[in-house]
């Protein structure tokens, strides 16, 4: 009898451990792939219009790809569409990190296609510009819920104080997206990281110039902290 | 030019749903007048706002300047501290002021934590008629 109870228990043993490690394959996949989600983020550059996103954009994809991501301008709502560029990857000492990067238009609480005919244009070209922008808000905001980090860009030689900025960031926040706030254009004489700082004092503030890449390797290291 | 300010106490949108606050809001903008909003919205109200202003915007409108102002979270000492984080507790959203205007009329606000300045159009420069 005792040769029999332990031989049941003994399968029942086996039954047993068959399940655990059932089980265990399957919590090894699901966190493995979650893993691997984790380190294959949606990345978005989020601000007021005129920040400096896509040229922020620019410098990443020239660096990691060798290619521009979208064209540049001094008028404002340049980017009216979202842009993505897939499968960016970076290095950092041994780490890696690959992302898709998602340039998003400027976001503002106006638009006046007159703006637009001060800085050159015809009547008919900044009436369009001007409605492709409020489309381009429209879907920047709309996308703020398929980030899974955000860089909330923002010209540094700007008073960074403004409701658009404060909405966006308190935005994110309210969704538990990490942000990190880029203050861009350090090569400009006017540009003040400290004034960020003290307007967003809870948050990270990085000064960059994406343009002449002043502090982007700052920038990437500080984007594994981010995402991780 | 006159400006009408017009005041809206909290309690005046606080059944409405966030679409019914948003547009209640931004018809009075719409109206020409500046928006005095007793408290302030939600963090993802806010955001709505600026896309229903977007979806609004014509050769006539052109959008909105907004400014929230709200108190600090309790600076100072302790106590200071708990009686602020007790009164948020108690009124919640309805801390603070919220300004909206028509951006026809309002060119920017400035604000600090503790002050707002609205800074309006100048209105556009009479032509000179010309003496026969």
């Amino acid at each position: 009898m005792p040769v029999v109870k332990s031989k049941i228990e003994e399968a029942r043993n086996v039954k047993k451990e068959g399940r655990f490690s059932i089980i265990k394959k399957f919590i090894n996949k699901v966190i493995g792939s979650l893993f691997k989600e984790k380190k294959h983020v949606k990345l978005g550059l989020y601000g007021p219009p005129n920040g400096g996103k896509t040229t922020l954009a620019n410098r990443i994809c020239k660096d990691w790809l060798g290619e521009e991501m979208g064209t540049v301008s001094a008028i404002p709502h340049e980017t009216r569409e979202i842009q993505i560029k897939e499968q960016i990857n970076i290095k950092s000492g041994n780490k890696e990190l690959s992302f898709n990067l998602i340039d998003t238009p400027g976001i503002a609480t106006k638009i006046d296609y007159e703006d637009f005919v001060k800085k050159g244009m015809k009547k008919a070209m900044a009436k369009k510009r001007a409605k492709e922008a409020t489309k381009g808000v429209i879907d920047a905001i709309k996308w703020l819920d398929d980030m899974d980090a955000v860089l909330v860009v923002i010209d540094a030689t700007k008073d960074p104080y403004t409701q658009v900025n404060i909405t966006i960031i308190g935005n994110l926040v309210a969704r538990n997206i990490p942000v990190l706030i880029v203050g861009n254009k350090v090569d400009l004489r006017k540009a003040d990281i400290k004034r960020i700082e003290a307007a967003f004092p809870q948050y990270d503030v990085i000064g960059i110039s994406a343009k002449f890449g002043k502090n982007i390797d700052k920038l990437y290291e500080a984007l594994f902290v981010l995402v991780d | 030019m006159s400006l009408t300010l017009q005041f809206i106490p909290y309690t005046e949108i606080e059944d409405l749903s966030s679409l019914g606050r948003i547009k209640k809001l931004l018809k009075m903008a719409k109206e020409n007048k500046i928006v005095l909003l007793e408290g302030r919205l939600k963090k993802e109200e806010e955001a709505e706002l600026i896309k229903t202003t977007m979806e609004e915007i014509n050769d006539e409108f052109k959008g909105i300047e907004l400014g929230v102002i709200y108190p600090g979270k309790g600076e100072g000492d302790f106590v200071k501290r708990i009686k602020s984080s007790f009164v948020e507790m108690l009124l919640g959203n309805r801390m603070g002021i919220t300004i909206i205007g028509p951006a026809s009329i309002v060119k920017e606000i400035k604000k600090d934590p503790n002050k707002i300045e609205l800074y309006t159009q100048s209105p556009p420069a009479k032509s000179k008629k010309k003496k026969r």
